[in-house]
């Protein structure tokens, strides 16, 4: 066998290295453009999805100006904090379009007690206005994501997706499945009170309850993270859709709540 | 040109990397719930294998044997990440479909393997074929499980309703949980290994 030297073996590696990490860098950066623009293209993609129209990557940005009329970023406490007008490309308050937030750093500033700006989306589709609220959460192994098409009630679920980054194919995976999505669409997010209950995610669900929807057979986890998910990411538009729905009933104060809850406990 | 077709056959099923040199049943265990991702990875792993068999072969001389597996490292990280990337850039939603399971090909023992035990002493063109052929070993196993997984385990081939049409829910039949799980998988490797070495003598140990 041959001999190297411990010199040989430094600079070699070095090179080695070298070269590696200047064709990664040339590639990663050639195709930084081409990335984003697919997953920009694929955000708007999804969003489609979830009104109902369904295209192709290529046509989505085109389909998004034809569908979505505004971005909004709302506060927890019901304030609008941008908002952003599709049709003519105009930022109209604030800065920051909602396409553009990263919906888990807001999530984090909320946690830590600052303020945090949700986005949402304003359509209309054969001349219905809708809104379209963006989820995230935990499935079992990574992140799962979510869209919620509510009609112009902000109460009835018109159409959803998820998505999800490494749930188990065939098992957590099967949340992008239609039969999981379909039964979605009719149920409510409101109480009667106009209270955000979310729709749950559980076991042998009733399929003619507003607020529950089936589970995934052998993908329990990921199941309750969408659960999970929904709930607390909708809670956070409460004061939002207080402010912004039409038909509601003005929002209870505390005593109200916890009123209407006893009576309805003794109604069952 | 037979030593060719040698190197390149015998992988395919005397030599299978996973029913015979038992490498690779992490990733075989992990994609094969369904067929598509089954498919894709087995696809990606034999462009690793191959490509990565060549460059090792092509270097082989001026490696130094101290540092052999971090270069080997080194060239199959490369390798991976670009295959991601040139996916991500140009099939995203094949890149989406296999989400992480990608990036473990840097760790699937075969590459290393085939790697270590074939390019570091063959020739470049023998090198390739070897790699394809180990790919493609590895890729006719998970088909396989792929396949029988996802019609036994969701009733569908490819995503589309097999069972549904063939009105087999409509006689009381039912999709079997087991099989979509992971312990399945290393149960039908098992009985692909039966019947290898029923059929082939050469494979029976003592």
């Amino acid at each position: 066998m041959k001999k190297f030297s411990n010199t040989y073996i430094f600079i070699y590696s070095a090179i080695i290295v070298a070269i590696a990490a200047v064709l990664l860098t040339v590639v990663a950066m050639s195709l930084k453009e081409k990335q984003n623009n697919n997953i920009r293209n694929e955000k708007m993609q999804v969003l489609l999805q979830a009104i109902g129209v369904n295209c192709s990557r290529d046509e989505a940005a085109q389909m998004y100006q034809q569908y979505f009329e505004q971005e909004l970023t709302v506060g927890t406490d019901g304030s609008t904090m941008s908002v952003y007008n599709i049709k003519d490309g105009k930022m109209e308050q604030g800065e920051v379009r909602a396409f553009d937030i990263k919906l888990k750093e807001q999530q984090t500033l909320e946690k830590s007690g600052q303020k945090g700006a949700f986005p949402v989306y304003v359509f209309s589709k054969d001349g219905k206005k809708g809104y379209v609220i963006p989820t995230q959460g935990n499935g079992l192994w990574g992140p799962v994501y979510s869209n919620i098409a509510l009609a112009d009630d902000m109460n009835t679920v018109v159409g959803v997706t998820f998505s999800h980054d490494s749930e188990t194919p065939g098992l957590g995976a099967e949340i992008t499945t239609e039969k999981f999505q379909a039964p979605f669409i009719g149920k409510q997010i409101l109480d009667e009170n106009g209270q955000v209950v979310s729709i749950a995610v559980k076991k042998n669900a009733d399929a003619a309850a507003l607020h529950e929807v089936d589970a995934i057979t052998g993908g329990t986890m990921t199941s309750n993270g969408v659960d999970e998910m929904l709930r607390v990411d909708l809670m956070r538009y409460q004061k939002f859709i207080d402010a912004n729905r039409g038909a509601a009933p003005a929002a209870p104060v505390e005593g109200a709540v916890e009123n209407a809850i006893e009576e309805e406990v003794t109604n069952e | 040109m037979s030593n060719f077709s040698k190197i390149f056959t015998t992988p395919l099923a005397k030599n299978n990397p996973i029913t015979v040199q038992v490498l690779g049943i992490c990733s075989c265990l992990a994609v094969t719930a369904q067929l598509k991702p089954a498919v894709v990875m087995a696809i990606s792993v034999t462009v690793v294998v191959a490509l990565s068999n060549l460059i090792i072969s092509c270097l082989r001389n001026t490696i130094p044997p101290r540092v052999r597996i971090i270069v080997q490292l080194v060239v199959v990280s490369t390798l991976v990440i670009l295959v991601n990337q040139v996916l991500q850039a140009f099939v995203y939603d094949v890149s989406k479909q296999l989400s992480v399971y990608v990036g473990l090909i840097i760790t699937n023992c075969i590459v290393m393997g085939r790697l270590e035990a074939f390019a570091m002493s063959r020739k470049p063109m023998e090198s390739v074929m070897d790699g394809i052929g180990n790919g493609l070993g590895y890729g006719i196993i998970l088909v396989i499980l792929g396949f029988v997984r996802e019609l036994f385990g969701s009733g569908t081939l490819w995503g589309y309703p097999v069972m549904e049409k063939l009105g087999m829910y409509k006689i009381g039949y039912e999709n079997n949980g087991l099989v979509i799980m992971a312990p399945m998988a290393l149960i039908l490797v098992g009985l692909i290994i039966w019947i290898q070495r029923t059929k082939d003598k050469e494979l029976q140990e003592d």
